[in-house]
């Protein structure tokens, strides 16, 4: 039987370039795991449904288990071990699901950390329901999502703690900014 | 310091788990080679060849094994796990299959290649010719017994068991009111995330094998390796790592994966592993909670429970590894909080060629649940009484506890309730759901056109099972604290809780206190993660422990700094004198002082040296005493305890589409003293999540041929956070007079009484009878169509509330 041909590939994954060789078929979870070593993404069904194996994909999550290796050439991707600062620091949302039991076993969760990274990114200010909506495709069957919710409204409220704090040591602008950026974190 | 033991801390686990650092079975043996196995794709049939030429030239294929190649005792059915005497025809299965298949899924093949991909690759290839057989599929086709599942079998029937506490039947026809009722609940599964993993690592010039695997049960699955490899069992080493959820599924043992691997990483010399993937978990692992059921209930004008009989039908699909345990809690826990006058059940439980049937959360309490409260709501209806007010006559009060009643439960021992306040946990349920105000809602609900119900559902949970969980406490010389502990742990928190314990029995800051669990190398004698008996059993075990080991850190302080260790105290880390606080040795230098023993490899043991006490008389280590500030202690209750709690929700049923919504979920819970309350609270609503699960969405769907047909997450609805409500709750905690710490389980609670209690608030809604779970929107549309044409019964209430 013919041996499959392998693709040299480069992926950007948390900042580190790898290089590698893949065949075709093998899927972007595979090779993070198993040729990479990133095992923080983790694979509940390998057909896309549950979200364990949300990853970044230039910034957008994407699962990584519905693409293969060699369609990330090229492409920044982050894990959920490269969410943390690289002194090892937390980032908000990891604090917030420790902070707020927003996990059990764990497996899920990279997913929902990956997932909620980006769209805090993109909504700092979300309402109960939009999160919802946000965590809508990542499937956990441990937490029965209550705490996950509150874990992201409070990852959004540490965030904006943080930003206000930033701009207070920044201490530019008009003088009125640091204390409108406080408010705003209050609200 | 503040005592942690109640108190809501965060858990230990996380920034582990947060960071991607967790360590689950599939993050473990890169490198190793990869199993896959060829499974059969037939409910029923007959294996009439096996042919693999087509596979042997794949490159990178290394090994291929039928049952033919299997040796000695693995060639044989694996182990029937709880034998009882009710179980007449027990059936398990092999680890391959030999000559016939039973259910689709079953394992026929095992394939080891280089990766997983060309593993499955070569079982592509690989031919099997099968000789179809009739298929058994439901309860139905079972008891019709047409065809059987295993011909040596009569009636399809596994197991009968009668049990009977008083004459029912006579009570019942007695009775001033009966009432009659058929009962359905549907297949549903644990499903973890993380599905199941072996991996295995031979050691050659050692003779001794280390497994890792996704179980929960670490000792028993090290037992069964042994066993069957015929190894000794110090030579077989079971590590459990991080698990991604078992909810039951994982207690399951030994997987025919959980020999066949370590078996082939012996016979090649090379590390495997086989990691599950989602469809093989669907039709290969184990389901739960089918079952039919009769009951005949006898009652008088207060709706008090003078008789009840209840018959059931239990699927307990192509294998009985795991006994009768299902239907046997089914059967007992059905009585719940009440204490009718005379009770007989009988069930059986049957074979069909499907999934084999084990413990999924909740084990069998669900089913029970289920139809008792589904006849307290029948009897309020007769008699127009109030739902809640049917069920706080029949319960038992707290002056009769302990309450006996006359059967036997799960563990062999006799069902006696231990504790627990039932009516005051009504009283709270009623306050926060606002059940009495519910009816002026209901007409502002229906005077906007929307239709809301409300339901309520009690249940008593026989926690912490017996026999016996041990701990172990050490206190190395650097003052760190090491606890390790047999059962495994599946996201519960135990490492949290455990070391809370630890923390306070010794008085140590939490952070110097670590927890292992589920290492036959640190402890290998151990039962399992099940029945809601962790931290009652290991967390009671520990916790002895820990006092044996306080008790001899101030002997030996006490020798040290000659007082008497009455006078001391340790606080803080630090043994002191009561009445002196700068009289005081740390635990760590207590350590050292335990060993006779101590070059001076580092400070802690140069301070310890002028402390040494050197009585002649005596030998160094004196009769009866060991060296090492370390205890094992070892946990047994008499009996399990009983936890109990009460749901209630608001749901509202859309009048087009038969949408279900749940409005409200309120919940009361007492597992007696809480060690974490925040990790109670996240039991529970993970427990309630799979309980709407499994009363809205979730079935596991057969066709007439056997096959699976929602065996994937596309069609197997596993609720998102979009259909879970959100939990309010309260907490009741009557201690339990059984263990030193007085706690119960908290496990499975959430997911015993929903189906029960939307069932309820449902029927409450529509105003007719449902007498089938789960219940989807389409479930609901039909039975409108149904109830329109008077083919199904309206409630009285209804009726009642029409001509109000
Ligand atoms: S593993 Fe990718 S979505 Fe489930
Ligand atoms: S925490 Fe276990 S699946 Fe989400």
């Amino acid at each position: 039987m013919t041996v499959p041909e392998l693709h040299e590939i480069t992926l950007r994954v948390n900042g580190v370039a790898y290089r590698t060789r893949v065949p075709a078929r093998r899927l972007l979870s595979d090779c993070l795991r198993h040729d990479l070593g990133l095992t923080g993404t983790h694979v509940g069904c390998e057909h896309g449904v549950c979200g364990c194996c949300t990853v970044l994909v230039d910034g957008q999550p994407a699962r990584s288990c519905l693409m293969f290796a060699v369609m990330a050439e090229g492409c920044e991707v982050t894990t959920v071990e490269g969410l943390a600062a690289p002194d090892g620091t937390l980032s908000a949302v990891q604090r917030a699901f420790a902070e707020c039991h927003g996990l059990q076993c764990g497996f899920c969760t990279p997913g929902f950390l990956t997932v909620l990274t980006a769209f805090l990114t993109e909504n700092p200010k979300p309402t109960e329901e939009e999160v919802v909506e946000a965590i809508s495709g990542n499937l956990c069957r441990c937490t029965g999502y209550q705490n996950i919710v509150a874990a992201a409204l409070r990852a959004a409220e540490i965030l904006r703690e943080e930003r206000a704090e930033e701009i207070v040591a920044a201490g530019d602008g008009d003088g009125a900014e640091p204390e409108r950026a406080r408010e705003e974190a209050a609200e | 310091m503040t005592r942690l033991f109640g108190s809501p801390i965060p858990r230990l686990e996380d920034e582990r788990l947060v960071s991607g650092r967790g360590r689950y079975l599939d993050d473990l043996g890169r490198g190793a080679l990869a199993a896959a196995f060829v499974r059969a794709p037939h409910a029923h049939a007959r294996i009439v060849d096996v042919d693999v030429t087509d596979a042997l030239d794949i490159d990178g294929l290394v090994a291929v094994y039928t049952w033919e190649d299997l040796p000695g005792k693995l060639a044989e059915p694996l182990p029937l796990l709880i034998p009882h005497p009710a179980l007449t025809h027990p059936k398990t299965g092999y680890p391959l299959a030999r000559e016939e298949v039973n259910h689709v899924g079953e394992p026929v093949v095992m394939v080891v290649a280089r990766d997983r991909y060309v593993a499955e690759d070569a079982c592509d290839r690989i031919r099997v010719t099968y000789d179809p057989l009739p298929p058994v599929v439901t309860i139905e086709d079972a008891v019709r017994a047409e065809h059987l599942v295993h011909e040596e079998v009569p009636g399809n029937v596994a197991a009968h068991l009668v049990q009977e506490n008083g004459d029912a039947r006579a009570a019942i026809a007695a009775a001033p009111h009966t009432l009659e009722l058929d009962l359905d609940i549907q297949r549903s599964a644990s499903m973890p995330m993380e599905g199941r993993g072996v991996y295995a690592r031979w050691d050659a010039e050692d003779g001794s094998l280390r497994v890792y695997t996704s179980t929960q049960t670490s000792t028993s699955v090290r037992a069964a390796i042994a066993a069957k490899l015929d190894l000794p069992l110090h030579k077989v080493e079971v590590v459990v790592p991080d698990v991604g959820g078992g909810f039951g599924v994982k207690i399951m043992h030994p997987w025919p994966e959980e020999v066949l691997i370590p078996w082939a990483a012996r016979l090649l010399g090379r590390e495997i592993k086989w990691t599950e993937d989602r469809r093989e978990h669907f039709i290969s692992s184990a389901h739960e909670r089918r079952q039919l059921q009769k009951v005949r209930v006898g009652f008088d004008d207060a709706g008090r429970v003078l008789g009840l009989d209840v018959e059931i039908w239990h699927d307990n699909g192509a294998y009985t590894p795991y006994g009768v345990i299902v239907p046997i809690i089914t059967s007992t826990q059905l009585l719940g909080p009440y204490k009718p006058g005379a009770y007989r059940v009988e069930f059986r439980s049957l074979y069909t060629n499907t999934v084999m049937v084990t413990p999924y959360r909740g084990a069998g309490r669900p089913q029970g649940v289920y139809a008792m409260e589904r006849t307290l709501d029948a009897i309020a209806d007769y008699l127009g009484k109030d739902r809640a007010e049917v069920r706080e006559v029949n319960f038992v009060k707290p002056e009769e506890m302990p309450y006996d009643h006359g059967l036997v439960f799960q563990d062999g021992r006799p069902l006696v309730y231990d504790s627990g306040d039932f009516a005051a946990s009504l009283r709270l349920l009623k306050e926060l759901v606002g059940w009495d105000d519910f009816e002026s809602y209901r007409e502002q609900a229906r005077a906007q056109g929307r239709r809301v119900g409300i339901g309520i559902a009690c249940y008593v949970e026989g926690t912490g099972v017996g026999p016996y969980e041990g701990g172990h406490v050490l206190v190395e010389p650097s003052g760190r604290v090491m606890v390790s502990t047999g059962l495994t742990t599946q996201g519960q928190g135990h490492h949290t809780v455990f070391a809370q314990i630890v923390a306070d029995e010794l008085s140590v800051p939490i952070e110097q206190v670590h927890v292992t669990t589920g290492d036959t190398r640190l402890f290998g004698y151990a039962v399992g993660t099940f029945a809601s008996r962790a931290a009652v059993m290991s967390g009671n075990a520990i916790a002895l422990a820990a006092r044996e080991v306080r008790a001899k850190a101030l002997k030996i302080a006490g020798e040290a700094l000659s007082r008497d260790p009455e006078d001391l105290e340790i606080v803080a880390g630090a043994v002191r004198a009561k009445d002196d606080p700068d009289t005081a040795l740390d635990l760590a230098t207590v350590a050292v002082l335990s060993n006779p023993l101590r070059y001076a490899f580092d400070e802690a043991a140069k301070r310890a040296t002028q402390f040494a006490v050197t009585d002649t008389s005596k030998p160094p280590v004196p009769e009866g005493e060991k060296p090492g500030l370390e205890a094992t202690a070892y946990y047994s209750p008499p009996r399990s305890t009983f936890a109990n709690g009460m749901h209630a929700a608001i749901v509202e049923t859309d009048p087009d589409t038969a949408d279900i919504k749940i409005l409200r979920y309120c919940v009361v819970h007492d597992c007696g003293r809480m060690i974490n309350p925040r990790i109670v609270a996240g039991q529970i609503h993970g427990g309630v999540a799979q309980g709407v699960a499994g009363a809205l969405y979730e079935r596991i769907v057969y066709d007439e041929n056997g096959q699976l047909l929602n065996a994937s997450f596309m069609d197997f609805l596993m609720p998102y956070a979009t259909e879970v409500p959100k939990i309010e709750h309260a907490h009741l905690e009557t201690s339990s007079p059984l263990n030193p710490l007085g706690i119960k389980g908290a496990g499975e609670a959430g997911v015993i009484p929903v189906s029960a209690l939307l069932a309820s608030a449902i029927e409450d809604a529509e105003g007719f009878r449902i007498t089938r779970m789960p219940i989807s929107p389409s479930d609901l549309w039909h039975l409108r169509q149904r109830f329109a044409a008077g083919e199904i019964e309206p409630l009285h209430r209804a009726s009642r509330r029409e001509t109000a």
